[in-house]
């Protein structure tokens, strides 16, 4: 089964024809292209299957919604065409989600998690706190902070937008979700599938609905399980997601206070250049030198962090939602057996009252079924999930360390070569 | 003014020069001294400030507690002629500057005098130093550059201490000299000196007329939070670093006014180096009578230089003072910045610390062996980068915004001496009207025909014509001072900030080479996650 594994850049590609329609914005200083995003060679596995192949093409923003382009390339025949593409919001997505998880079927299986809401408000928020500041500060530094708040709506676009494709990805290389006919007609109803929201109503009930499962999720983790593979997995599980959810909020907030440090940095060159540009004398044109140079290694620092963003930060938080899935996998089991269990009394005490035994026996029949069905199956996405799990960390580790180093390196030399002339001058 | 110099005139503390003499004067030992002799090798536990000497006796440092070179500062005295010897001896003993840790400790590093010669007086001086450091390459480049001066005068601020207790304590340093000029009774002594005493040595050079015209150094700022802190006797890091920061404050201080040629003749500093006890200078206390009355003298200065208008002839110095007013602005803005991304590392530590710990109890619930492994190895790897930032914070901290800092105050004294010359100007146009006054009064007088009214006014005419002519004397004396004066601050802040500039920088070097290991010996580590 080919696995869709963590989403490299190859959505970088896919996304240069968008547009995103803010006012003033354009593909700004693509901090985030870099030649290495060509890695997408070393991708380890997605698609080499030619059946089902999906991704999003293209993706445009507009004032409060981005549509994506869903383009899908299949040799099955349930397709009319063998290349198609639709046009996909956000809600459409969840839709697709929603049905897998209410669906019996797929009880035995980890449903891949739904990707985030893009979320673009605290972008939108500073550039138009920038537009009203505008007054406040020259020419130089409004337009350097609106190329930067721009790069960094552009992250998050493109951020948004692998995230929706990871998803798809993962549904088309499950061997029994991608023949689900509503993940057809999502990729090849070109109408608006007129799905709407999750209204309030259906948001209450949907709480409660969390509330009962989270409850009833306690009770049943209680029951301890025969089976010493799910007894175990249930413990790691646990342990694992409560770690990855402390270890995802805390990444966040470190390379948040790499993103400041690095706008310190900026506002440090700005400032410099203020001081070197007030004379022509000796210090002077040491101050723009100066500048210069933290100009520099500002875009490098943002860089890092960037990159430790997409590497460190998206894994971990990806890892948070699918260790999640699995859980609910767990969750399933357990009820499960819990149902069986439950039918098994029911029938013992129909057999004694010799009343409604035949029901009894054919209701404790399904619960067994579906109980083994799910076992096996659970079995099988679990062992799945860790080998993903481990592949997708080591090809980020590996990228992030080569990230780190090439840096490093690049701001190693910067400083050197600086620091030379500087030295040379005095 | 000093006799024949050569040399250009003394840098402010600036840690790059390293002076350079061709021929070392004979000297007596310089172990003759008494009491702790903190400029020869010697265990004492002192920081000292470190010179460097000729070039031919250049020797390595020791590497310091923080594993990093310090570099080498100097200050530099011009001999004012005083010195019979017109070499500048240097000190034959490169010496190594150990700098008190953030805990003010008396950790320090030994010196590395070579040998004892005693040549005379270590060309001075330490900057201040502090966690980040530079290389010893760099040193080395440092002490080949050409000698510009011979310095005669070398001094240290070491060794807080503490004394007393609650609300009554404060905190002693020690204040060392080591010299060659003849006007000091010995060639290295010291003293121990408290805040108030620094501030009051500034008191008492900024009131005298003979120094007007100069700009007096500033001292640190006072800070009653700081040193509520210090005296209520808390150990914890943030008093820790807020003395070793005053510490290296004063340090520099110092420096600036003995490098000040004629600031170092003033018997007022000759007495603070030298003198064992010095009389409580109890009007720079904040709540004193001292203090309100000062408050109130500033208050009515400003309020004077707001009404009157100087005519000033020469517009040199308009165009000076609006230049010392802009710089002051940018340096307060840069001053912001870098105070912010302080911060901001801080922070970046905190959250890097949190983080690695989180990352080492995720790789300890994954059961891939590898991957746990791989995992712990990026927490390590995090852990360094935290104290990589720390060391960062720190170099941005006590090399940049220090300087920042200093150079905003001394920019204010550069404006004061400005201020100075208009007062001085304003008192010969009022002796002037006065004048005038007393020569219209006197032909009234002639008039009236009273003779002895007619004696007295002539004897006051007189009186006042002389003061005329000395304020008219005082005014362009002051002018030419000042303008000296700003033509060698100017000087000395390009060289200071250059070499301070060049100084982070290198420190930002070394802890991206570090950054680079690091990574360097995780990724084999990510690498073999299977």
């Amino acid at each position: 089964m080919t696995d869709c594994l963590w989403l490299d850049e190859k959505t970088e590609d896919s996304i240069t024809q968008n547009s995103p329609e803010q006012e003033g914005l354009d593909d700004g200083p693509d901090f985030l292209s870099e030649e290495d995003r060509g890695s997408r060679a070393v991708n380890v596995d997605l698609q080499t299957d030619a059946t089902l192949q999906v991704d999003i093409s293209d993706a445009l923003s507009e004032r409060d919604k981005v549509k994506f382009t869903v383009h899908t390339k299949s040799t099955l025949p349930n397709f009319k065409q063998n290349e198609f593409s639709v046009v996909r919001q956000h809600e459409e997505f969840i839709w697709l989600h929603d049905s897998f998880v209410e669906n019996e079927e797929y009880a035995g299986y980890i449903i891949p998690p739904a990707p985030p809401r893009p979320d673009f408000d605290a972008s939108r928020e500073k550039l138009q706190k920038l537009g009203e500041g505008e007054g406040s500060m020259t020419k130089e530094e409004f337009t350097k902070m609106k190329q930067e708040l721009e790069a960094e709506y552009l992250a998050i676009f493109k951020k948004t937008v692998a995230m929706h494709e990871v998803f798809l990805c993962r549904v088309a290389a499950h061997p029994v979700l991608r023949k689900d006919l509503n993940f057809h007609v999502f990729l090849e109803y070109n109408q608006d599938l007129s799905v709407r929201g999750k209204n309030k109503k259906e948001k209450l009930e949907d709480f409660f609905k969390n509330v009962v499962k989270s409850a009833d999720g306690v009770l049943v983790a209680g029951v301890k399980d025969v089976d010493d593979f799910f007894e175990h997995e249930k413990t790691f599980l646990l342990e694992y997601h409560n770690r990855v959810k402390d270890a995802s909020a805390k990444s966040d907030r470190m390379i948040r206070s790499h993103k400041n440090a690095a706008d310190d940095i900026n506002r440090m060159a700005s400032s410099l250049y203020a001081l070197g540009t007030q004379d022509a004398t000796d210090i002077c044109k040491f101050f723009l030198k100066v500048s210069e140079l933290f100009e520099k290694t500002r875009k490098i620092e943002a860089r890092v962090a960037a990159d430790e963003d997409l590497k460190l930060a998206d894994l971990l938080k990806y890892y948070l939602r699918e260790s999640q899935a699995a859980k609910d996998l767990l969750y399933r089991r357990s009820r499960s057996l819990v149902d069986y269990e439950n039918a098994n009394k029911a029938l013992d005490k129909a057999r004694a009252k010799n009343r409604d035994v035949l029901q009894a026996e054919t209701s404790q029949q399904l619960c067994c079924h579906k109980f083994e069905k799910i076992s096996e199956s659970a079995k099988q996405e679990l062992i799945d999930f860790k080998t993903r799990r481990v592949a997708a960390f080591r090809k980020n580790l590996v990228e992030l360390a080569e990230l780190e180093l090439k840096h490093a390196k690049g701001n190693l030399q910067l400083l050197q070569s600086c620091m030379g002339v500087l030295k040379g001058n005095t | 003014m000093a006799a024949s110099s050569d040399r250009s005139p003394p840098p402010f503390s600036s840690a790059a020069e390293q002076p350079e003499e061709a021929a070392p004067a004979d000297m007596a030992d310089g172990d003759s001294d008494e009491g702790e002799d903190i400029f020869v090798n010697n265990t004492n536990p002192v920081a000292v400030s470190r010179g460097v000497s000729q070039p031919e006796r250049v020797s390595e440092e020791p590497p310091d507690l923080f594993t990093e070179e310090e570099e080498a500062g100097n200050t530099n005295t011009k001999s004012n002629g005083v010195h019979s010897d017109d070499d500048n001896d240097l000190f034959a003993d490169a010496h190594v500057e150990l700098n008190t840790d953030k805990s003010g400790s008396s950790d320090r590093k030994e010196l590395s005098s070579s040998s004892s010669s005693s040549s005379g007086p270590l060309p001075s001086s330490s900057f201040t130093q502090n966690p980040a450091l530079v290389q010893p390459s760099s040193l080395e480049q440092l002490e080949e550059e050409e000698a510009k001066d011979s310095f005669d005068l070398d001094v240290a601020v070491t060794n807080p201490e503490k004394v007393g207790d609650g609300m009554n304590a404060y905190v002693a340093y020690k204040v060392s000299t080591r010299t060659s000029l003849a006007m000091f009774r010995n060639k290295t002594f010291s003293v121990r000196r408290r805040f108030s005493d620094f501030l009051g040595l500034y008191e008492k050079l900024s009131v005298k007329q003979s120094h007007h015209g100069c700009i007096i150094p500033p001292p640190p700022e006072k800070s009653v939070v700081g040193m509520t802190k210090v005296k209520v006797g808390m150990d914890d890091p943030s008093s820790v670093e807020f003395v070793e920061r005053r510490r290296a404050a004063l340090e520099r201080y110092l420096q600036r006014i003995v490098s000040h040629p004629s600031l170092l003749q003033d018997p007022d500093v000759r007495e603070f180096l030298e003198r064992e006890e010095l009389p409580r200078a109890v009007n720079t206390q904040a709540l004193s009578g001292a203090g309100f009355l000062k408050m109130i003298n500033k208050a009515s200065e400003a309020v004077n230089k707001m009404t009157i208008k100087m005519n000033e002839s020469d517009t040199w110095f308009e165009d000076r003072f609006q230049e010392v007013e802009n710089e002051e602005q940018q340096l307060r803005k840069l001053q912001a910045v870098v105070d912010s991304l302080v911060n901001h590392r801080k922070e970046l530590c905190g959250n890097t610390a949190v983080f690695a710990k989180s990352m080492a109890m995720l790789g300890n619930s994954e059961d891939n062996t590898a991957l746990s492994r791989a995992l712990s190895q990026l927490a390590e790897v995090e852990d360094k980068m935290e104290q990589l930032h720390q060391e960062q914070a720190a170099s941005d901290f006590f090399i940049f915004a220090e300087l920042l800092g200093d150079y905003i105050r001394l920019l204010g004294a550069v404006r004061g001496c400005f201020d100075q010359r208009t007062r001085a100007w304003q008192r010969w146009q009022e002796a002037q009207s006065t004048l005038q006054k007393k020569r219209e009064s006197e032909a009234k007088l002639l008039w009236a025909n009273k003779p002895e009214k007619l004696q007295q006014a002539k004897e006051e005419i007189a009186d006042w014509e002389a003061r005329v002519t000395q304020y008219e004397r005082d005014f362009d004396r002051i002018g030419m001072t000042v303008r000296k004066e700003v033509l060698r601050f100017e000087k000395e802040k390009a060289k200071d900030f250059k070499s301070q500039i060049i100084r982070y920088l290198e420190a930002m070097v070394q802890s991206q080479q570090r950054l680079i290991k690091f990574w360097e010996a995780f990724l084999p580590e990510a690498k073999a996650i299977a």
